[in-house]
C-alpha cells in the first residue's frame, strides 16, 4: 500500500484515505482480540480450577457417622476419651496396636484422633465426582444416575478446599487429602533456597555493580550470569541429583551430621531440594538485585566517598539502603517463581507420599506443586478434584506474596 | 558506573627531612614534628569484604561449570555403556582359546562385521563373515580367551554412538536403542505448536499495548498479562490436561486426537510464553524514539502503517530476541508436557498423537527411584546435555542479535 498513488497527480483520492482507515480499523480490532485473548485465557485457566474445586459427590462411608454419636452427641463435638473408645472398638486390634506405636493414643489430641476415625473407620469414597459447571446445571440427571448406579451412596455438595483440606495430612484417599505436608514442605524448602540465595545474590551483584572492573573475567561473570537465568529449570534438578543428592549426598542426608534416620538417608532431602531451588534463582536474584543497585543515583556514591567513606561504607551506609525495596520486590518475584517450580523437584526426588511433617532440613520433602503434579496424573477423577483445590492453595500462596512485593515496593519506593 | 576517585598523591615523611633540618644547625637534634603517616595502609577489612563478594559473583562460574561438568561426565559414561543382547545364532562346533576361524549355525539374527559379541564371559570382535564362517579377533577388549562349546549363542553388544544417537529413531536405552530423534521431534513439534500460537498473539499484543492502548488500559492489561506469567507451570499442565484435550477433542473428534497429545501441551505452552513475548517486544517496541513515529505521520501515514512499516521496523532485533528468547523456553518448559503429551517415546510428525519430549522422558525416568550408574541415569544427563546445548545456541544467539543490530538513537 503505497501511500502516493500511480494517478497521474499526487493528491489521493476520498475513498483511498478511507480505505486506509478502514484497514486500520480493522487490524486495529484484531490487536484488541489478540490481547484479549490472553486475559479471556486467564479467566478461562481460573475458571477451569475453580469448576474443578467445587460440585456434587456421590460419597459413600463405610461406617455412617451418625450411628457412632453417643447419645445423640455428633462425632465431632465428642471428647478425646470417647473418640478414642470408638475408634479402638470399630477397627482391628493389630491396626489399633500400629496407631499406638506410631504415637501412643493417650498422647494424641482429639483433632488427630478424630482423623484417624475419618480415615479408617468411616473411610468415606468418592464414587464420582462432577464439576461445578455439571452440578449447577444438571442435577437432574445427576440425581437419575445416583439412583441408577450408587443407591446407597449419599450425594454431597463438596467444597474441595476448604478448611481441612489445608489442615490434613496426605491421604491415599483423595476425600480426606489435605495439603498441609506439601504446604510445611514448600515452605521449608524455599526457606532454605532464600537463605542460601538472598546473600549470595546480593553479594554478586554489589561486586559485578560496585566494585567489579570492566575486564574480562567480570565479563565473563556477567554474560555467564545471563545465561544461567536461560537454563531450563530441568537442568538444575539433574545438576542437584548429581551435586547435592549424589555427590554430597552424606551432607545432604545429614549422616555426616549423625543427624539422619535411615528412611532419608539417600540425599532425596529438603536440604537437597532447598539448595537446588537457591541455585536455580540465584541468577534472577543478582539480575533483579542489579538493576534496583543500578537504579541509585551516582551522585550518593560520589557524596558518600567524598566525605571519606570507604567503597564498603559506601555501599552498606547508602548504596544498599536506597536499593533495597527494588531488591526485595526482585527477590521476592524470583522467590514466587522458585515456590512454584516442580520439574526439578520431581527430577531430585520429591517423595510421591508422605504423611508425616518434616521437621528439619534431613527429612524427605514434598511440595504444593509436586503434590499438584501427583495428584493430576493419577487417573481417578477425585484426585483431579483435590489437585485443582491444591492448585488454588498455590494460586492464593503466590497471590499473598505478590501482593507484598507490591506493598513493599509502594512503601520503600518513594525514599528516592 | 562512573568511577572517580579521590586520589591522594603523599610525600613519604622521609624526603621532608631534609628540609625540616635546614632550617636550623644540621648536628642539633631538632624535635622533628611527627608528620601524620598518610601512605596508603592495606584496608584488611576492605579487601576481605572485596575478596567476599568476589567469590559470590564467581560462584556463577562454579555453577556453570558444575552443570557442564555432570552433565558430560554423565553423558560421556552413557556412551561409553555397553549392553548385550542375544542373537540366538549358537556356535555349531566347540571351539578353542586360539581358533580364530569358526563356524556358526544359520538360524538366529544375522551378525555384522566390525561388530562386538559375547560368548560366555570371552568378547570376540569380528572381521569377517562368510557365510556361516567367522573371522574373528579374541579375547577382545581385555576379557580371556577361552574354550567354548557348540551350542552357546552369541549375544550382540548394544552401545550408543553419536551417530546412533543422532539418527536413530527409537530410544528405549534399557532394550539398547538409542536414537533421541523420537524425544527431539517431540520437543520441537511442542516448541512449534507453541511459537504459532504465542509469536503471532504475543507480538499483536506488544503492538496494541505500545502504539494503541490508552494509559488506562495499557495498566489494566498490562498487570493481567504478568499474573499469566506468574501461574506456575504445574497449575498450565493440569489446564491442558483438563480443559485444553478435551476442547480440542471435541473439535477434531475424539478419534483423531488422543488423551494425551502434543498439540494441546504445545498450545498450552504457546499461553506460557504469550506474556514472555509481549513484554519483551513491548519494551523494544517502547524503545522506539517518537520522532520516528511523527515523522511518519507528518508523512500522512495512519496509525496502523506507522506501527507497522516504521516501528516494528526499527524495534526488529528485539522482536527477534524475544521470539528466540521464548523459543529457548518453549524448548526447556517441563510439567506442561510431562502432564498432557504422554509418556513413551513415539516417533511421529502427528501433533494429535502422544508422544514423550526430552524434558518429559527426563521427569519421567528420573521420577521414581532411580539407581545410580543404571542406563537409565546416564541417560537422563546425554538427554540433558542436548536440552542445555540447545537451550543455551538459543540464547547467545538472542543475546546476540540484541548486542549487534540494536539501533541506537540519539
Amino acid at each position: 500500500m503505497s501511500i502516493l498513488r500511480k494517478r497521474g497527480d499526487f493528491v489521493e483520492s476520498e475513498q483511498q484515505l478511507a480505505r486506509r482507515h478502514a484497514r486500520g480499523r480493522v487490524v486495529l480490532s484484531v490487536f484488541q482480540l489478540a490481547t484479549l485473548i490472553g486475559v479471556i485465557v486467564l479467566v478461562v485457566l481460573l475458571l477451569t480450577i475453580i469448576k474443578n474445586s467445587f460440585g456434587y459427590s456421590a460419597v459413600q462411608n463405610e461406617v455412617d457417622p451418625e450411628s457412632l454419636a453417643v447419645n445423640g452427641i455428633p462425632l465431632e463435638s465428642l471428647t478425646k476419651s470417647q473418640l478414642a473408645t470408638i475408634l479402638q472398638a470399630n477397627v482391628s486390634a493389630g491396626l489399633f496396636a500400629r496407631f499406638e506405636h506410631d504415637q501412643p493414643i493417650a498422647e494424641r489430641d482429639a483433632a488427630n484422633i478424630y482423623d484417624l476415625i475419618q480415615e479408617h473407620v468411616i473411610a468415606p469414597e468418592v464414587e464420582e465426582s462432577w464439576n461445578l459447571y455439571d452440578s449447577l446445571t444438571k442435577k437432574d440427571q445427576i440425581l437419575v444416575l445416583m439412583n441408577e448406579q450408587y443407591p446407597d451412596a449419599e450425594l454431597q455438595f463438596l467444597s474441595w478446599v476448604n478448611w481441612d483440606f489445608v489442615r490434613s495430612q496426605q491421604s491415599s484417599h483423595p476425600e480426606i487429602a489435605g495439603v498441609r505436608t506439601a504446604i510445611l514442605g514448600s515452605l521449608w524448602t524455599i526457606s532454605i533456597a532464600i537463605f542460601f540465595s538472598l546473600p549470595v545474590g546480593v553479594a554478586a551483584a554489589v561486586y559485578l555493580q560496585e566494585y567489579a572492573r570492566d575486564n574480562f573475567l567480570n565479563r565473563i561473570i556477567q554474560t555467564n550470569i545471563n545465561n544461567l537465568a536461560g537454563v531450563p529449570s530441568i537442568i538444575y534438578g539433574i545438576l542437584g541429583l548429581a551435586i547435592f543428592v549424589r555427590a554430597f549426598g552424606a551432607f545432604t542426608s545429614g549422616v555426616a551430621f549423625g543427624a539422619a534416620d535411615s528412611s532419608t538417608a539417600n540425599g532425596r532431602t529438603i536440604l537437597s531440594a532447598g539448595l537446588t531451588l537457591g541455585v536455580l534463582v540465584l541468577p534472577l536474584i543478582i539480575i533483579n538485585a542489579q538493576e534496583a543497585i543500578k537504579a541509585v543515583p551516582n551522585s550518593l556514591r560520589e557524596a558518600g566517598l567524598g566525605l571519606g567513606a570507604s567503597r564498603w561504607e559506601t555501599v552498606w551506609a547508602h548504596v544498599l539502603p536506597n536499593s533495597i525495596a527494588g531488591i526485595l520486590t526482585g527477590s521476592i518475584l524470583a522467590v514466587s517463581r522458585a515456590i512454584g517450580e516442580t520439574a526439578p523437584l520431581v527430577v531430585i526426588g520429591a517423595s510421591t507420599f508422605i504423611q508425616v511433617d518434616p521437621d528439619g532440613p534431613f527429612s524427605k520433602f514434598t511440595t504444593l506443586p509436586a503434590q499438584i503434579y501427583q495428584w493430576t496424573v493419577r487417573p481417578q477423577g477425585a484426585f483431579h478434584n483435590i489437585a485443582a483445590a491444591a492448585s488454588l492453595v498455590l494460586l492464593v500462596l503466590l497471590l499473598a506474596l505478590n501482593a507484598t512485593a507490591i506493598v513493599l515496593r509502594n512503601k520503600y519506593s518513594r525514599r528516592l | 558506573m562512573n568511577k572517580t576517585y579521590l586520589r591522594l598523591t603523599v610525600r613519604k615523611p622521609s624526603l621532608n627531612a631534609p628540609i625540616v633540618a635546614s632550617q636550623s644547625d644540621p648536628n642539633a637534634k631538632v624535635p622533628v614534628q611527627q608528620m601524620p603517616d598518610l601512605r596508603r595502609r592495606p584496608r584488611l577489612r576492605e579487601l576481605t569484604i572485596n575478596g567476599f563478594l568476589f567469590l559470590c559473583g564467581f560462584l556463577s562460574i562454579f555453577i556453570t561449570f558444575g552443570i557442564v561438568y555432570e552433565l558430560g561426565k554423565e553423558s560421556f559414561l552413557f556412551f561409553r555403556n555397553r549392553q548385550w543382547s542375544s542373537t540366538n545364532k549358537p556356535l555349531a562346533a566347540d571351539i578353542n582359546p586360539e581358533q580364530t576361524v569358526f563356524e556358526v549355525e544359520a538360524s538366529g539374527t544375522p551378525l555384522q562385521t566390525d561388530m562386538n559379541y559375547r560368548i560366555e564371559g570371552e568378547i570376540i570382535h569380528i572381521d569377517a563373515i562368510d557365510g556361516t564362517s567367522l573371522t574373528v579377533q579374541r579375547g577382545f577388549d581385555d576379557s580371556q580367551p577361552a574354550a567354548h562349546r557348540a551350542g552357546l549363542t552369541l549375544e550382540a553388544e548394544l552401545r550408543p554412538n553419536l551417530l546412533e544417537f543422532i539418527t536413530g529413531t527409537e530410544w528405549a536405552p534399557h532394550n539398547g536403542k538409542f536414537g533421541i530423534l523420537p524425544l527431539l521431534t517431540a520437543t520441537l513439534i511442542v516448541s512449534g505448536v507453541a511459537i504459532v500460537v504465542a509469536v503471532p498473539l504475543g507480538l499483536a499484543t506488544a503492538v496494541y499495548l505500545s502504539e494503541y492502548a490508552s494509559p488506562r488500559a495499557h495498566n489494566t492489561l498490562k498487570p493481567i498479562l504478568e499474573i499469566l506469567a506468574g501461574v506456575p507451570t504445574v497449575v498450565y499442565g493440569f489446564f491442558a490436561l483438563t480443559f485444553m484435550t478435551p476442547l480440542l477433542r471435541s473439535i477434531f473428534g475424539a478419534d483423531t486426537v488422543n488423551i494425551y497429545n502434543m498439540a494441546s501441551a504445545g498450545i498450552v505452552i504457546g499461553i506460557l510464553i504469550l506474556p514472555f513475548v509481549s513484554t519483551v517486544s513491548e519494551d523494544a517496541l517502547s524503545a522506539v524514539p517518537r520522532s520516528l513515529r511523527e515523522a511518519s505521520y507528518a508523512l500522512g501515514a495512519t496509525r496502523l502503517e506507522t506501527a507497522l512499516r516504521v516501528v516494528v521496523p526499527a524495534a526488529f532485533s528485539g522482536i527477534a530476541a524475544a521470539i528466540i528468547l521464548a523459543a529457548s523456553r518453549a524448548i526447556g518448559e517441563t510439567m506442561v508436557v510431562a502432564i498432557a503429551s504422554g509418556a513413551g517415546p513415539n516417533f511421529t510428525f502427528n501433533p494429535f498423537e502422544a508422544a514423550e519430549t526430552m524434558t518429559g522422558h527426563i521427569v519421567r525416568i528420573s521420577g521414581g527411584d532411580m539407581s545410580y550408574n543404571s542406563v537409565d541415569y546416564n541417560s537422563i544427563f546425554a538427554v540433558g546435555l542436548m536440552l542445555f546445548v540447545m537451550t543455551l545456541i538459543l540464547n547467545v544467539i538472542s543475546q546476540r542479535i540484541v548486542r549487534r543490530f540494536r539501533e541506537i538513537y540519539e
